[in-house]
């Protein structure tokens, strides 16, 4: 579904994409600072978050504050026919915060389905992709894990 | 040294999503947490101080306005690494860099308005970097979530 923003619905977004006010009426902030009522923010964002343009309102963690210090994304080298159904089942696993099938860059790389795992250390991660490995069984011909090392960006959605 | 409490846990574990949508929300919250509304907003304000919390607020997703998001990764040689990062992280559609351990080093999530800004995203750090970037964005969306405790 897509859903066509116009000046209003970019003006909520730009006012709050780095975050909502901390402030009593969060809400009534923003209207005053792009100029309508309350009330036409907080419809316009309760359709946003209806029709999935927002995910979801509430805290982002910093993962690695909270002891989260291993985020491996394992990728994995799943045959074509098997990987839709296998990709759910991976992405149902519940230590997996994100699972994708992306395409494959023959022939320096070869993996075509993505998940994160995150683990409070690397042991942790390993295990876990060991898991994920398991139930992919033969239908997987490869898979590895890259662990990050260093944040170099990370300001989110700004439009 | 500053430390989380079990509220702040409460906090950082139960405000992962389904903040209302009303005038007093962090009213309506504070009372879920049992402290007043003037004591949530004090304790986000230092759960992101702290960088306990990266942000607090709603999560877009670009894709359902008509954008477009994208990761992207290159092998960049060491000795460049820094100059490449500056061309990349210059870019304002560049939304996270993550540097990983691999021969593909840098991994990169492009955001952009219309879905012809990622391929001209990709092409400017190309034509800067003098590397090649690979584009993966995203065919199947399995699952996305957040499943972090405090």
């Amino acid at each position: 579904m897509s859903h066509k923003l116009d000046a209003i619905d970019r003006a909520i977004v730009q006012a709050t994409q780095s975050g909502l006010p901390l402030t009593a009426r969060p809400y009534h902030d923003i209207a005053e600072q792009i100029g309508v009522l309350p009330e036409v923010v907080m419809r316009r964002m309760q359709t946003m978050l209806d029709d999935g343009v927002i995910r979801r309102i509430g805290a982002v963690p910093n993962h690695y504050a909270l002891g989260w210090s291993a985020n491996g994304m394992t990728v994995w080298d799943v045959m074509n026919d098997y990987i839709d159904e296998l990709g759910q089942q991976v992405g149902a696993l519940e230590f997996v915060s994100h699972c994708y099938r992306r395409p494959r860059r023959l022939p320096d790389w070869r993996f075509n389905l993505f998940a994160m795992v995150h683990g409070r250390d690397r042991a942790e991660v390993e295990a876990k992709a060991e898991e994920i490995a398991a139930l992919l069984g033969l239908h997987c011909r490869a898979h590895t894990i890259l662990y990050s090392t260093k944040i170099l960006k990370k300001t989110g959605l700004r439009i | 040294m500053w430390q989380m409490d079990a509220t702040d846990r409460d906090i950082v574990n139960g405000l992962q999503g389904g903040f209302p949508i009303c005038e007093r929300p962090y009213r309506e919250m504070a009372q879920q947490f049992g402290i007043s509304e003037e004591e949530l907003i004090k304790r986000l304000e230092k759960l992101l101080a702290e960088k306990i919390l990266t942000r607090f607020g709603p999560m877009f997703q670009i894709e359902r306005m008509g954008g477009a998001f994208s990761l992207a990764a290159m092998k960049v040689p060491e000795e460049d690494y820094d100059r490449v990062t500056g061309i990349v992280n210059e870019l304002p559609e560049v939304a996270h860099n993550y540097r990983r351990e691999h021969d593909f080093n840098m991994w990169f999530v492009l955001a952009t308005e219309a879905p012809e800004g990622i391929n001209q995203a990709i092409a400017r750090i190309e034509a800067g970097s003098c590397l090649p970037v690979y584009n993966m964005p995203k065919e199947k969306e399995y699952f996305v979530g957040t499943r972090f405790t405090a």
